[in-house]
């Protein structure tokens, strides 16, 4: 590979600005500067497709209408646990208006203890059992009510730690094998040590396994904090379900899919229907969201496609919000045992880790890295166990593991910092090596006012008021296999294709600043046509990868388009393209300020009705920790937030939270905040409202609903306020990276530890509540 | 959804000629054949949706004539159609000035969209919310059933259950305006197939589920509300009413409680104290009345109150903290008066 020297921007404007000399790829472009010097990037730009969006124009997949279309409705379970004896359609098929239905069947599987039974035995409420193809949402509806399933009933487990039981129902009689998506347990889960319902322990993830030796480690310690925490069931709520339209004709099987992930979505199809990926295409240009949820085609995907080769007519299906709390994802639960040790310097000593939770039939319930990597300790060890019950299946949800295990730890060192009689935040700065942390604390701790915070227990009245703090951080990963193309059409008109799609968070319009930004035009006369894996293949979103990862081919892809045409006017000025550059429209000359010419002219000179240009991203500038695409660096996060809580009533209010980010370069402020607002926003509702109830005794959901399933409306949304440090480190040719899921870590956290400054009680347990608030507080036994 | 023909009634003779049951009877006994009417329809679509309501015939009363008015007279007292939108209510002056109890529990209800739609009718005969009894997969006792789920001592979900009366069955009342209603000594008007009316005290319109576990209230089949009358009140009578939510946005009631009184200076002469979301109706507190009453009105004294008010409580397994969450919002609500 043919490299040349370029020296980047490197540090925190404002804190340690500095440069570091990088080795980087000769066709990758010149390296930009810090945001301030550039036009577009890192500008408070609206969302291109703002306008669309608020005004209804914007088709998500649910507004998809295709000739001839059927709309399907599946079929779900409503026992927890059973065998199907038989499943009559006679009724359902005979019904006026129904086209076909599909029953989910056992397929053997090869290298697998294959069942003999006809059907998929029944291991929760909302399993997908068949489907139904009718010419309305309504006659579906009403055929899947006129199945009969025949089921022989076994006895089930829905609770955590009644699962754990020796004697407790087994959900898997064989080893589980499967391993979840965007989970977070490390690679453990062979199944083979699996006893009863409990799977694991992880003990390592791609950070390393246990450390030194936590024995002698809270030996040495002078403090000790020894807590058990426990967080709650928490699904994903996406204003959009999950759901599809297949059109699959002779030629192509079409997908639209909600999606964050179309290339794995064709993936998938391709593979359940033995087609070449060329002969599928899935589409998403807009989303209603996905938090972690919408990586596959999940069961409803297979479904439609199996009832459009039945009936030959494009299928509609979306699941409605019953059905998407019971079966499609949730944040699996926890119970950990956290014990810290600490020298009276604050010096930790030891970290020890001990988690259990349930991603129901699923696998991934552990809590992350956090305590491993957050704070360095030399000895440290983690036992992160999954315990199966007949539950919907867990999913990954932003920062998988990471937001029940920081609720966890930053309260725990809050305690250590209480017991060495420090402040909270002083006591970070004094064990956090993080420098982006350490601005994060002191600009975050300026605009948020820590300094009037009160002792713990000090606050006066009813209504007491108490601040807190809460720190997280998150791996910098890359996707690899992430390429985009620019076209530059003759006459004008510049294209970005990618499969890449926009979860929402304004994807569009990054890639679009990224191209105006080099090809010096405004962010208006860039198109930008993504979310369609007839184009070049991009990354899913999760793991807050996009960012980091499609944002440099852009990038470069757009660099090689305009050496392309610079190229062809440098042949009409006969002069050499490097003496070229285009600002505001126009290329231009570096010597000769006479020679000049427009955007459009330029692409006028194209011997061809296009230039086309498709790039990748090449490794990380400075070497990756992991070479599949685990940076070096963090994306470090610190929040604080203020509650008020009523010591009569047991409400708490959080007033106001300050959440203080990094993510490299910002690309772009207002969508940056958009995004810190959601995080925070589902982070206040972690900790104060939502909550799956199950009953025990039957094995249903009892509120999946938004009625009872309470996510927080305006007035429960705090003053949210962002600071949105810059930082530098010259990994890619745009060094940004994103957001999505540090935004939404800490919150909880820092919450528990202001309702603990406010009423001098710790709250171990989330959702906090009336009742567990006047519980703490001895008001009720 | 199942299909439904749809009738759209003339006069409340025209509707109660076509009706043939109640929503309480069709959940307890379904018969897919019943006819029955709803005004905005917001808790009728609810149990259709569901699937646990499906009607052959629904007959919309919320067109008829005359059902949508307020009128409000210093002697007689106010009259508020069954038709009469929440949105209408608390946007009323008279009602704001007079019964502010009641502009507060209609501000604090559902959402301003539902409140657009709802009217006061629907909003106190709306069947309870019991996340058991709203499900298709949970048979209980109010729907023929052979159990309370709520109350299974282990594995009930019972933190928004009832804390009083909670014998037969452990709902609360949905409609919280039904707390401030009764606690302005208000009646129901009601009409029946004969062409007759009849005036009800809100205190006789609700039935405790230990009387009928099937009905919440007095509605039979071929009977409808066409209004609310509520007493006028004297100079000296004051009003406040407090409602306590998980959320501020939209949420049903945990505990709401509606505090009338007449007052001679800071002295309470004589009290009406109703509690909402405290047992499957709401829930006069004969006891708090009889501990202010010729009280002065201060902070011990509603204490007290608020005390006599929990005497009879009998919490479930998992919604004690209602008990200080009351003793609070009763005082609360006490010295609001003052």
């Amino acid at each position: 590979m043919d490299t040349r020297k370029e020296k980047f921007p490197y540090g925190i404007p404002g804190h340690n600005l500095g440069e570091v000399e990088r080795e980087i790829p000769v066709e990758e472009p010149p390296v930009w500067p810090v945001n301030d010097k550039l036009k577009v990037i890192g500008k408070r730009v609206t969302r291109i497709d703002a306008l669309e969006k608020v005004t209804g124009k914007a088709i998500y997949t649910s507004d998809i209408k295709l000739p001839g279309m059927l709309y399907a409705k599946m079929l779900r379970s409503n026992v927890p646990h059973a065998t199907i004896s038989s499943i009559d359609i006679s009724k359902a098929k005979s019904l006026a208006g129904v086209h076909a239905i599909h029953l989910i069947e056992n397929t053997p599987k090869e290298g697998e203890e294959n069942s003999t039974d006809k059907y998929p035995m029944v291991k929760y409420v909302g399993q997908p059992l068949a489907g139904v193809a009718a010419e309305s949402l309504e006659i579906a509806k009403e055929a899947v009510s006129l199945i009969k399933v025949n089921y022989e009933k076994k006895p089930f487990v829905i609770d955590l730690e009644a699962a754990m039981e020796i004697n407790a129902p087994i959900v898997f009689d064989a080893p589980v094998t499967q391993k979840q998506d965007g989970g977070d347990v490390g690679e453990t889960h062979d199944g083979s040590k699996g006893e009863g319902n409990v799977r694991g322990p992880s003990t390592s993830s791609f950070f390393g396994g246990p450390r030194g030796n936590l024995e002698e480690g809270f030996n040495e310690a002078d403090v000790i904090v020894e807590r058990t925490y426990r967080t709650q069931v928490h699904t994903h709520m996406p204003l959009e379900t999950h759901g599809v339209v297949v059109d699959w004709n002779a030629d192509v099987m079409t997908v639209y899919a909600s999606t964050q992930n179309t290339a794995a979505v064709r993936n998938e199809m391709a593979s359940v229907f033995n087609l070449p990926k060329s002969k599928v295409r899935v589409i998403c240009e807009f989303m209603g969201g996905g938090f972690g949820a919408k990586h596959s085609a999940g069961s409803f995907g297979p479904m439609a496609a199996n009832l459009a080769k039945k009936t030959g007519r494009p299928i509609w299906l979306m699941l409605d919000r019953r059905e998407e709390h019971l079966a499609e994802g949730n944040r699996p639960n926890s119970i950990q045992y956290l014990k810290i040790g600490a020298k009276k310097d604050g010096t930790l000593t030891g970290i020890q880790q001990r988690s259990h939770g349930t991603a129901g039939v699923g696998l991934g319930a552990g809590v992350g890295r956090i305590a491993q990597i957050l704070y360095p300790c030399p000895n440290f060890a983690t036992e992160q166990y999954d315990v199966l019950t007949n539950a919907g299946p867990g999913a990954a949800w932003r920062a998988p593991g990471n937001v029940q295990g920081a609720f966890g730890l930053e309260q725990a060192i809050d305690e250590i910092a209480e017991k060495l009689n420090v402040d909270p935040l002083s006591y970070r700065d004094h064990i956090d090596k993080s420098e982006v942390r350490k601005v994060e604390r002191q600009r975050g701790a300026e605009l948020f006012g820590w300094s009037r915070r009160q002792p713990t227990g000090s606050s006066k009245g009813v209504v007491k008021k108490g601040l807190g703090v809460g720190q997280s951080t998150w791996p910098r990963f890359v996707s690899l296999d992430s390429s985009v193309e620019i076209k530059i059409h003759k006459g004008g008109g510049v294209e970005i294709r990618s499969s890449v799609q926009d979860i929402g968070t304004g994807t569009k319009t990054v890639l679009a600043q990224v191209v105006a930004e080099e090809l010096g035009l405004q962010v208006k006369d860039i198109k930008v046509n993504i979310g369609d894996t007839f184009f070049p293949v991009g990354p899913g979103s999760g793991g807050s990868v996009v960012t980091g990862s499609i944002t440099p081919p852009t990038r470069n892809a757009a660099f090689e388009a305009k050496m392309a045409l610079l190229k062809l006017v440098a042949k009409k000025w006969e002069t050499d393209s490097s003496e070229l550059f285009i600002a505001d429209g126009q290329v231009g000359h570096k010597k000769d300020t006479s020679l000049k010419m427009s955007f459009k002219e330029a692409t006028k000179l194209m011997r061809t009705s296009q230039i086309s240009k498709i790039a990748s991203r090449s490794d990380d500038y400075g070497g990756f920790q992991q070479p599949w695409g685990l940076a070096y660096g963090d994306l470090g996060s610190v929040q604080f937030a203020e509650v008020s809580v009523n010591t009569d009533t047991g409400f708490v209010k959080v007033d106001r939270v300050v959440a203080a980010h990094s993510c490299g370069r910002p690309l772009n402020i207002g969508q940056l905040e958009s995004q810190i607002n959601g995080g925070v926003i589902q982070g206040v509702s972690y900790a104060l409202y939502e909550n799956r109830v199950m009953d025990n005794s039957t094995g249903h959901m009892i509120n999946a609903n938004v009625d009872q399933y309470k996510v927080p409306f305006s007035m429960e949304i705090p003053e949210i306020e962002t600071v949105i440090v810059e930082e530098y480190s010259g990994r890619s040719s745009t060094d940004a990276y994103g957001i999505g899921e540090p935004a939404n870590i800490a919150t909880a956290a820092a919450i528990a530890n202001a309702v603990y400054n406010a009423i001098g009680v710790r709250l171990y347990e989330i959702p906090i509540t009336p009742s567990s608030i006047l519980k703490a507080l001895s008001k009720v036994s | 959804m199942n299909k439904f023909s749809w009738y759209e009634a003339k006069s409340v003779e025209d509707a109660l000629e076509q009706v043939n049951s109640t929503i309480s009877d069709e959940l307890y006994e379904p018969t897919s054949k019943a006819t029955v009417f709803k005004s905005g329809g917001i808790d009728v679509f609810d149990w259709v949706k569901e699937g646990l309501l499906k009607p052959q015939k629904i007959v919309n009363i919320r067109n008829i004539p005359g059902l949508d008015q307020i009128s409000y007279d210093r002697k007689k007292g106010l009259r508020i159609g069954c038709n009469v939108t929440l949105a209408e209510i608390a946007s009323n002056p008279e009602i704001k000035s007079q019964y502010l109890a009641l502009h507060q529990a209609v501000n604090h209800a559902a959402t301003p969209q539902l409140r657009n739609v709802s009217t006061l009718g629907g909003n106190i005969a709306q069947r309870n919310r019991c996340w058991y009894f709203r499900s298709a997969d949970h048979d209980c006792f109010r729907k023929g059933g052979d159990r309370c789920f709520a109350r299974h001592s282990e594995t009930g979900e019972n933190e928004n259950h009832a804390i009083l009366d909670n014998g037969s069955c452990v709902s609360v009342h949905a409609s919280s305006i039904a707390t401030a209603l009764m606690a302005f000594n208000a009646s129901v008007v009601i009409a029946n197939a004969e062409g007759k009316r009849k005036t009800v005290l809100m205190d006789d319109f609700f039935v405790s589920a230990g009387e009928d576990i099937a009905m919440e209230n007095i509605l039979q089949a071929k009977e409808i509300i066409t209004e609310i009358i509520l007493p006028a009140p004297s100079k000296n009578t004051r009003s406040a009413y407090i409602k306590q939510v998980a959320r501020e946005s939209y949420d049903w009631s945990l505990a709401d409680v509606a505090v009338v009184m007449e007052v001679s200076g800071n002295t309470c002469k004589s009290a009406s104290i109703v509690l909402g979301a405290a047992a499957p109706v709401p829930y006069r507190s004969v006891e708090a009345q009889q501990a202010i009453e010729n009280k002065t009105i201060n902070s011990e004294n509603a204490t007290a109150a608020a005390e006599a008010a929990m005497t009879k409580a009998r919490p479930l397994a998992k919604n004690d903290y209602k008990v200080p969450l009351f003793v609070s919002t009763i005082k609360q609500t006490i010295l609001e008066i003052s």
